[in-house]
């Protein structure tokens, strides 16, 4: 599988993160190989395998249903850019 | 052309969990904007999410009560998109292999017809926060109290045909998420969703139309009006040569009709990939059993229990089942009033069907005046059964002195509107009131010659002939006692004296 240019400017859209001419060649040619090196891994026979949705073969740690953070919103609020009334403020998003 | 409707419903339930699904922030409804809102629900740098087991014991409850297998491992993915009540820039959810998986059914009755929806899947997954695009001179406002908080999302097949189908669907959807304790049911406050997929095809097809989404549907009137106004636009597009576009519409409920909410080419595109941070959830077999001993009785078993045990129709098990408070309070009273009869110390034979009978009989008087009164009363004041000012005990005292011949049936509505409005048990309003019945012949008789000695002229009518007076004579004697006569008593004397 190769990936064509439109491909990494559409990928970099959707991952909101611009990327220049020059810096999508790059990205093109470095996500390439590491496609190369999937479709290396794709020559394993790993029928019968159950297959992993992580890569330590550990299960989900579980917590108990209790309250344990407090209210912090003043001092989550001080690094924020505009807040008001308790609320975070950004810029329009209504379409 | 004759049209059949398709649909299939995506609900999304609220889990009643005291804290979010991967923090230990709470989620308690109406608090001040975004003090329940801590590290991890802002999605701030380096935080992990710790996931909360009663969420996973909300959603296989819900499992289990359908019938459906569950998934022994599940996996969270992260389903990515970018919108700023979703701080993370993804949505933990489901896909590959959710909690709950295929086989389960809800059933739906229907007027005089049962059927069964089928439930492909039920998955767990984070809510996001809310945004206020008003009054913020041109920016949005961000609560975040909401994001993280559990949601169950239910998948059906497209097996409903009408949509009062799918209301059906979503009522008994309701009443069970309510029933097993894994969700509030507050529509008004958005614990209880549905979007809804509809398409419509040529009846006697099996192609399945193009459908369309209809979201975020909050109210069941909304879920059946939305549907009505879509399928009626699909088959008018068709009908006049155009074709449905796959598209997610909303309803507005105003126009009372459809929209199209106009998105972005990709935004579909959600690039699914299972969460690095959380690691597959197990669920062993021994933690199934031990979460299907804590249910309780579910409702359709209920329902098929009340029509055996106490040979209540259909009709009537299916409302009394529709919440468990309701079934609850039906069954308390029915047993205050009906129970075995006081013992005797010699057992007669045939006593045990006696005792049977008089279970029925007092279910079925406790039926109608609990779907009857009683819900007339408690809809006036917008009370649910857990807000009745009469108790089911209470109500059972009532029910018991109609059976005795204590009062009449139209008395102890008098009766009963006093203990509403809290003048005590219906012992006491009888006795205060002076209501009891008047089962003294004599009593009566006496009542019934001085209306005969008061209209001779309708007596002589009567006499000649004109039946459809006698209803007149047993107004006027109810009347003159007050209401208090023993009916039955009264029409056998009357009929009796009339005759001359």
């Amino acid at each position: 599988m190769s990936l064509t240019l439109e491909d990494v400017k559409r990928i970099a859209h959707l991952a909101r993160i611009e990327v220049s001419e020059s810096e999508a060649e790059t990205y093109l040619a470095q996500l390439s190989s590491i496609l190369g090196l999937v479709e290396e891994m794709q020559a394993v026979d790993t029928r019968g395998i159950e297959p992993m949705a992580h890569a330590q073969d550990v299960v989900l740690r579980l917590r108990e249903d209790a309250v344990s953070e407090a209210n912090r919103r003043e001092a989550c609020q001080a690094v924020a850019p505009q807040v008001e009334a308790g609320l975070y403020l950004v810029p329009k998003v209504i379409e | 052309m004759q049209w059949e409707v398709v649909i299939g419903l995506e609900t999304h339930a609220q889990l009643n969990t005291v804290t979010k699904i991967f923090s230990g922030a709470a989620t308690a409804y109406g608090a001040e904007p975004n003090t329940q809102a801590c590290a991890v629900d802002l999605a701030l740098p380096g935080v992990l999410p710790v996931f909360n087991r009663a969420a996973a014991e909300k959603a296989v409850r819900f499992g289990l009560a359908v019938g459906a297998r569950i998934n022994r491992k599940s996996v969270f993915e992260r389903k990515n998109y970018f919108y700023p009540d979703l701080p993370k820039g993804y949505q933990t959810t489901q896909l590959e292999l959710p909690i709950v998986a295929e086989g389960g059914t809800l059933r739906i009755q229907l007027g005089d017809y049962e059927k069964d929806i089928r439930i492909t899947r039920a998955h767990m997954e984070e809510d996001a926060g809310k945004s206020l695009h008003e009054d913020f001179h041109g920016m949005t406002g961000i609560d975040l109290n909401r994001a993280g908080t559990p949601l169950i999302e239910i998948v059906t097949e497209p097996d409903m045909r009408s949509s009062a189908e799918a209301v059906a669907y979503a009522r008994a959807l309701h009443s069970l998420v309510r029933w097993i304790g894994i969700c509030d049911g507050n529509m008004q406050e958005g614990s209880f969703r549905c979007d809804a997929n509809v398409s419509v095809r040529v009846k006697g097809t099996e192609k399945l139309g193009t459908r369309c989404e209809i979201k975020n549907l909050n109210s069941f009137k909304f879920l059946e009006k939305a549907i009505d106004y879509e399928v009626r636009r699909q088959i008018e597009l068709i009908e006049d040569g155009g074709r449905v576009v796959q598209e997610t519409r909303l309803y507005d409920p105003d126009r009372d009709e459809t929209r199209s909410m106009r998105s972005k080419e990709e935004a579909n595109d959600y690039r699914y990939f299972p969460d690095p941070d959380l690691l597959p959830l197990v669920i062993s077999d021994a933690y199934i059993e031990e979460v299907r001993s804590t249910l309780p009785e579910l409702p359709q078993a209920k329902r098929e229990r009340f029509m055996s045990e106490y040979s209540l129709p259909a009709y009537d098990a299916g409302v009394l089942t529709s919440s468990r408070e309701l079934a609850d309070y039906f069954e308390a009273t029915a047993k205050a009033l009906g129970g075995p009869l006081s013992p005797s110390p010699l057992p007669q034979a045939g006593e045990g069907d006696a005792d049977a009978s008089q279970l029925r009989n007092a279910a079925k008087l406790a039926a109608n005046w609990i779907m009857g009164d009683l819900s007339a009363a408690l809809n006036k004041e917008g009370k649910d059964i857990a807000g009745s000012p009469i108790s089911s005990s209470q109500l059972a005292g009532l029910l018991k002195r109609i059976q005795d011949s204590t009062i009449s049936g139209k008395i102890a509505k008098e009766v009963f509107s006093a203990m509403w409005s809290g003048e005590g048990e219906a012992d006491a309003v009888i006795e205060a009131r002076g209501l009891r019945q008047v089962s003294d012949s004599g009593a009566i008789e006496k009542i019934i010659d001085e209306i005969i000695a008061a209209n001779p002229a309708q007596v002589a009518e009567y006499r000649s002939g004109k039946d459809k007076l006698f209803g007149f004579f047993v107004g006027q004697a109810m009347k003159a006692s007050k209401g208090k006569a023993n009916p039955a008593q009264l029409n056998e004397l009357l009929k009796q004296k009339l005759a001359g």
